[in-house]
């Protein structure tokens, strides 16, 4: 029950794109039509939901204060958490070069219409986010672990098929300004997004 | 190409007419979550023009020895070693900001500026103009992060840097704080303002 609510919340009310801001970039870059966006966002989604179990099991068995006392009661009171962000990050980096592998070989379209920002994953932020908000938190059990990333990754995934979706139209029916073309509206777009986004908060199953 | 820029086009250039935030759209996680405020916002602006010049000069000195298909990771174990030093130096000098800052000062590592310059600029020039690009990309990053900062905190608290400037007479003739300010979707909204201004000047950037 909680893990449910944990994936309920990290999909509408802690919503990567809406609330964090994580993974603007890649956002912005590859919400221009409504396929590629799928595609990237299941590839998220993908991600996140391996990268954070295992961060989450590297950091409980390893990297938290007194996490090594399996090893012996000589290490009860070793702290590596300084390495966290260099270990999650070599996670989640090999983890990418997994799934590049995987699309290469089984879609081959999917493959070259993501381009340069399938090895991006690596650095979407949305991904350590995700770990970094997870070691935060103290998350109860690896489950808990599992429905934040499932819930965290089809949040980001709502978000960006949405927008694409949005701005396929906009491109084609409206007169914006100069200006605003391009970037600029998405920018308003996400934000009147984010504020309908809003209404979800306190939400609580 | 980057051979022909003189030394002073790459360190004044990102400062407006190729500002990594607004023409290059790169890094606005940081740039919308962290601007509640202008005090983080200068913490965080310090430390990215740390990160990314120190990060820029260690992968020019070392890019000719690194092998193509692994770059991306040397330059990610690069730039998280940067980061837990800077991480961990504020955790030491200044507590309190590295609290508000939570887990953005980890997301330095993939903060989109850094590997778009690493990338883009580092892997093909000597040490000293990489690090000039990365002082130029690192304080054109932190004036967007500043002016947004700015009126979030002017309008949304009436405050700056924490010391009150809307004077208390306004609040009695009935002026009140814009909450909406504080709120994450109002960044979105002022970058694109800035974004608006920016390229009404610049209209060479305008998308036709």
């Amino acid at each position: 029950m909680e893990n449910l609510n944990i994936f309920i919340r990290s999909i509408f009310v802690d919503n990567m794109i809406f609330a964090y801001f994580l993974g603007m970039c890649s956002f912005l870059a590859v919400s221009k039509n409504v396929k590629t966006a799928l595609g990237l966002g299941l590839a998220v989604t993908f991600m996140l939901v391996i990268s954070l179990p295992v961060n989450y099991l590297l950091n409980t068995y390893v990297l938290q204060p007194g996490a090594l006392a399996w090893l012996g009661h000589e290490y009860a009171d070793v702290d590596l958490s300084f390495l966290s962000l260099i270990l999650f990050i070599a996670v989640i980096a090999s983890m990418t070069q997994l799934v590049e592998m995987a699309v290469e070989k089984y879609s081959p379209s999917l493959y070259a219409s993501l381009g340069i920002f399938l090895p991006l994953i690596a650095v979407n932020c949305a991904i350590l986010g995700g770990s970094l908000f997870m070691q935060q938190r103290d998350f109860g059990s690896v489950w808990t672990a599992v429905s934040a990333g499932a819930g965290w990754g089809i949040g980001w995934l709502l978000a960006i098929t949405a927008i694409a979706a949005i701005r396929e139209r906009v491109a084609s029916y409206s007169n914006v300004p100069g200006p605003l073309r391009g970037v600029g509206i998405t920018f308003i777009l996400t934000a009147l997004m984010g504020i309908a986004f809003m209404s979800f908060l306190g939400i609580k199953i | 190409m980057a051979e022909k820029l003189s030394y002073r086009d790459v360190f004044f250039n990102p400062f407006s007419k190729n500002n990594p935030v607004i023409v290059q759209i790169l890094g606005i996680c940081s740039v919308l979550a962290v601007t509640t405020k202008l005090e983080p916002a200068i913490v965080m602006g310090l430390s990215v023009i740390a990160v990314l010049a120190f990060s820029n000069v260690i992968i020019s000195l070392i890019r000719n020895t690194i092998p193509t298909s692994i770059r991306i990771i040397v330059q990610l174990v690069v730039v998280a070693g940067l980061v837990v030093i800077v991480s961990e130096l504020l955790k030491a000098y200044a507590y309190d900001v590295s609290v508000q800052l939570s887990v953005f000062i980890g997301l330095i590592i993939t903060n989109c500026i850094l590997m778009g310059r690493l990338e883009a600029f580092a892997m093909a020039n000597r040490p000293w103009p990489s690090f000039l690009d990365g002082v130029g990309n690192g304080i054109g990053y932190a004036l967007i992060l500043m002016t947004v900062a700015f009126f979030r905190e002017l309008l949304g608290s009436g405050t700056l840097l924490g010391f009150r400037v809307v004077p208390q007479s306004f609040y009695d003739a009935g002026y009140v704080n814009n909450g909406m300010m504080i709120l994450p979707p109002m960044a979105l909204i002022v970058v694109a303002c800035i974004i608006w201004v920016q390229r009404s000047i610049h209209k060479e950037l305008q998308e036709k």
